[in-house]
């Protein structure tokens, strides 16, 4: 193997090292809201410094290979697909965090369930992060693609979940307070599905060359192309 | 703030932007036309029947492994082959749609000029080294002449470099110097193609981009094809990138997306590195 591939390499190692410790911290935050398990929280919170870590390391490691390297063709996507990835991943873990002191501020309030769905929007929000990191590792187009299919319902059920906590806020007042935690958990979970998003459609570009971002329509067609 | 003037941008119905490069392709007019065209070597075939639309005021690279046929097919194009003995063409090559085998060959040579890899100025001065061409056609005039040599060294930005020694012997100047010399001798005859065979393969970095620059600058008057095996050098320069391996035109396409997501696998493997 040359030089410049056990360098990929290393950068694909590192990527998915870092996927592996995001998608563990959205796993965790959200179990920290809807089971109130303060444990998990906590293990973002001290997990958040390695994920840092890590982003500058991938950019240092990415942007030496484009200076010295100069690559062409697929490892020209896989370098700047990783760049923009590492940034996603970066954002992702940072908004665990939001959801995981989300949940510490959570802990000692009673659970109101059955007014919101957190765990439907935390249950297809973390499907979406792993299908995406799972394609990004098989470079499997047609799972990044039902990453893409799947950011409208998200979207959607963020609407839902806000008229839902709105209404709660106008009936208990006493419990706005709790109910704007929630908001801002839902708010972050629509975030993270985003950067899934956008990690999938980074897939797409590397696997296949297409660009779908802002192109609904192509979106569905890109993997036939 | 909403100034009448931002209300104005924003109120302005949102065209699409069109496709620079697909546009340029279709309204870019070719200036060569190669269909079918096969060339020997005795009884090694070096060409396989090359098919190509080379572009106006462009400039197009060849890229490829040593013996893949680049410089083959650049050398036909000003018929520099047929000076080699036991070789063969066949097929069809067009300059403005006539056929440049039926055409005279100094014709040909005045139309299509070529510079080489390594530098090879006359053993002359510099003026009379860039007016070499003319004189061979015929013109003598003084006044013409020293105005074609004055811009043709301007054009390949050597002019500032050597206009208070244009009397010194172009050996005197350095190999930078001298390609591009080399340049302003091919264009003081106004050559409608400029035919350039890795001619920045002995020079530095500094003046490899100079000879870039000024390809940049006279592609508005000429239509340049560049062979070259630095492929940072396609990818800045070109407008257009053909592959050739084992004497077969592999994938000719926009220099971007042979760089960024070529068609082919050989083309893949070859840009990435992973040849052979």
């Amino acid at each position: 193997m040359r030089h410049f591939e056990q360098e990929l390499d290393l950068l694909k190692g590192k990527l998915l090292e870092m996927s592996a410790l995001v998608e563990n911290a959205v796993y965790r935050s959200v179990q920290g809201v809807v089971e109130k398990n303060e444990e998990l929280a906590r293990q973002v919170l001290k997990n958040e410094g390695r994920i840092n870590q890590l982003e500058i390391e991938i950019d240092d490691m990415a942007i030496s290979l484009l200076a010295l390297q100069a690559p062409f063709a697929a490892d020209l996507r896989l370098v700047t697909a990783a760049i923009k990835i590492n940034n996603d991943l970066e954002r992702m873990g940072d908004l665990s965090v939001s959801i995981a002191e989300s949940a510490l501020a959570l802990l000692e309030e009673p659970v109101i369930r059955p007014l919101i769905d957190i765990p439907h929007i935390a249950g297809l929000a973390q499907s979406m992060v792993r299908k995406a990191l799972d394609a990004f590792v098989n470079r499997d187009p047609e799972m990044a693609r039902s990453v893409l299919a799947s950011d409208d319902a998200v979207d959607n059920m963020r609407t839902a979940s806000y008229h839902e906590l709105i209404s709660f806020m106008e009936k208990n007042p006493q419990q706005i307070s709790q109910a704007l935690y929630l908001l801002s958990v839902v708010r972050n979970l629509e975030r993270v599905a985003d950067h899934a998003t956008n990690i999938a459609e980074d897939v797409l570009f590397l696997v296949k060359g297409i660009d779908v971002r802002h192109h609904n329509e192509e979106r569905t067609t890109a993997v036939q192309s | 703030m909403a100034t009448p003037q931002r209300q104005q941008i924003l109120s302005e119905p949102v065209t699409p932007i069109p496709d620079t490069a697909e546009s340029a392709k279709m309204t870019a007019s070719s200036k060569l036309n190669a269909r079918n065209l096969n060339f020997y070597y005795g009884s090694f075939q070096a060409l396989h029947g090359i098919g190509i639309d080379i572009s106006s005021n462009k400039i197009t690279a060849f890229i490829g492994p040593s013996g893949c046929g680049k410089s083959t097919f650049l050398r036909t194009m000003n018929r520099m082959n047929e000076a080699l003995r036991n070789t063969r063409v066949e097929g069809d090559l067009r300059l403005d749609g006539e056929d440049l085998f039926s055409m005279d060959v100094t014709d040909v040579r005045r139309r299509v000029g070529m510079v080489f890899q390594k530098s090879n100025p006359f053993p002359k001065t510099i003026f009379d080294n860039v007016a070499y061409g003319l004189r061979v056609n015929g013109i003598h005039k003084k006044s013409i002449v020293d105005d074609a040599v004055e811009r043709s060294l301007q054009h390949a930005a050597l002019w500032a470099e050597v206009k208070d020694k244009l009397q010194k012997p172009a050996s005197a100047l350095s190999g930078g110097q001298q390609q591009r010399l080399c340049i302003a001798r091919a264009l003081a005859v106004e050559p409608e193609v400029l035919l350039l065979d890795e001619p920045c393969s002995a020079l530095d970095p500094i003046a490899t981009l100079k000879i870039e620059e000024l390809l940049f600058q006279i592609k508005d008057i000429t239509t340049i094809v560049i062979v070259t095996h630095n492929m940072q050098q396609a990818a800045r320069l070109a407008d257009y990138t053909g592959f050739f391996l084992m004497g077969k035109l592999i994938e000719f396409d926009d220099t971007k997306k042979i760089f960024q997501n070529p068609a082919r696998k050989e083309t893949e493997d070859y840009v990435t590195g992973r040849f052979g």
